[in-house]
């Protein structure tokens, strides 16, 4: 339960890595595998991603569970967009190359077929980075890496707050919720779907009357400190930059460039083999 | 209605938890099959109801992203800034339940879902699916089906946990001038 987020500790460049430099690396990367579609690109990344995973010394297997979910629902929301939209492709790509027929209208057509590849590399792309990122970075060091890319340090201290106090909530929530349980409160499919709606709601009251109180005292003893007084504050979990960082820092800009760079050179967000 | 002080700040970081664990952990199955519903939202708008539109909108923002963080599916940013939005949306309504003062009855239980209403419709239907035809660009239709089924179900888990928990709150903290000094 402490390890939400799976984070790996080991002894890798990727964790030497300062926890900001991570977090910039991934906003910039995701930014620029957001914003393309182009389909070398998305590729190239693709695959510096899945090589990032033996630099960092985490192996597939660590993360295997996380994978399965990415993949089932990459391929659940593949078939909703085939289903939805079958002519979409050709409507991007503004040529027709049909393969076959499916049934009735729909025919199976080559730009369909391109653009859901690039839906495919997209999460190829994205996805091990984010799984990268949790399983490199000590959660603690989050709140002062987004202080670092910027954040207001009083937003990124209730992001460590929420870090700190969800291990707690979650256990407060398992004891309220075997208590009532055990008092008859029933929150499986026996029950109609409303009253479990309502049972749920019996659940959680507790569990946020207490919330309340705890975000007074959390609130009181923070005042007696004297919290947000000055304009910056030092963070126990912070890392310096090094050399390292800057150059991946350097690298990932890079890439969002070649990625705003390509936009222009296709005329577009899409590369267009067809036309 | 815009101040940020130690309170909200700390509002933001338990409420962000609360969020994560609910929509984590509490998964209520509905009847039809592998579609659970979420109650995080109930208490994102009784969150934002309570403490303002800044606390609401970070609320959803930073529970939402940890919540996608935490499954590893990739941070879905167009349905994380609809969380956000829907946050700010009913705490710059909501102050008009209210609710801070332990005051909420009928009418301020109508203002409530009328804004969570307005709220999660402009967020999936509207925010959600615009942003993830220009993020992503899906087809139009199926975002669109995906944020209506979504706007349904949360409206409809909204009006239940949200408004019970505020009239659950509002008892359980004593009316503001109720104390009389005895002569």
């Amino acid at each position: 339960m402490t390890n939400l987020f799976n984070y790996l500790p080991r002894n890798s460049p990727v964790h030497r890595l300062a926890g900001a430099t991570k977090l910039s690396a991934l906003l910039l990367l995701s930014f620029a595998g957001m914003t393309t579609f182009d389909t070398r690109l998305l590729a190239a990344l693709a695959i510096l991603s899945f090589a990032m995973f033996g630099v960092s010394k985490i192996r597939l297997r660590d993360v295997s569970a996380m994978l399965w979910f990415t993949f089932v629902f990459m391929v659940l929301n593949n078939l909703l967009i085939f289903v939805f939209e079958p002519e979409h492709g050709v409507s991007i790509y503004g040529a027709r190359h049909e393969i076959c027929r499916l049934v009735g209208d729909i025919y199976l057509t080559q730009e369909q077929l391109f653009y859901q590849l690039n839906v495919v590399l997209k999460y190829l792309a994205m996805i091990p980075l984010v799984i990268l990122f949790v399983s490199t970075t000590d959660p603690s060091e989050f709140a002062a890496s987004l202080n670092r890319i910027g954040v207001s340090y009083k937003v990124a201290y209730s992001v460590s707050l929420a870090l700190r106090y969800i291990p707690d909530i979650q256990r407060e929530y398992h004891d309220i919720s075997l208590a009532l349980q055990a008092r008859g409160v029933e929150m499986t499919k026996k029950e109609r779907f409303f009253k479990r709606l309502k049972n749920a709601a019996t659940i959680i009251f507790p569990l946020i009357m207490t919330s309340m109180t705890r975000i007074e005292t959390i609130a009181n003893a923070m005042e007696l400190r004297s919290f947000g007084k000055l304009k910056k504050r030092s963070w126990y979990a912070a890392n310096p930059f090094k050399a390292a960082d800057i150059a991946v820092i350097a690298a990932s800009a890079l890439v969002l460039l070649l990625s705003a760079l390509l936009t222009l050179v296709n005329h577009g967000r899409y590369y267009n083999p067809f036309v | 209605m815009w101040k940020v002080n130690v309170k909200t700040i700390v509002a933001i970081g338990i409420g962000a938890a609360l969020f994560f664990v609910l929509g984590r952990f509490v998964a209520i199955p509905s009847p039809i099959a592998n579609v659970t519903i979420s109650i995080q939202y109930g208490l994102l708008a009784f969150m934002a109801a309570l403490f303002g539109p800044i606390a609401g909108c970070l609320i959803g923002l930073i529970g939402h992203f940890l919540i996608d963080l935490s499954w590893g599916w990739g941070i879905w940013w167009s349905w994380v800034i609809a969380s956000a939005l829907f946050g700010l949306f009913v705490g710059m309504l909501g102050n008009r339940t209210r609710l801070s003062f332990g005051q909420f009855g009928k009418k301020g239980a109508i203002n409530f879902n009328i804004c969570q209403a307005i709220g999660h419709a402009a967020a999936w239907i509207v925010v959600a699916p615009v942003l993830d035809i220009i993020i992503y660009s899906e087809p139009a239709n199926k975002v669109f089906v995906q944020g209506l089924v979504a706007a349904a179900s949360n409206i409809v888990t909204t009006a239940i946990v949200g408004t019970l928990l505020c009239f659950a709150w509002a008892k359980a903290i004593p009316d503001k001038g109720s104390l009389k000094k005895e002569s």
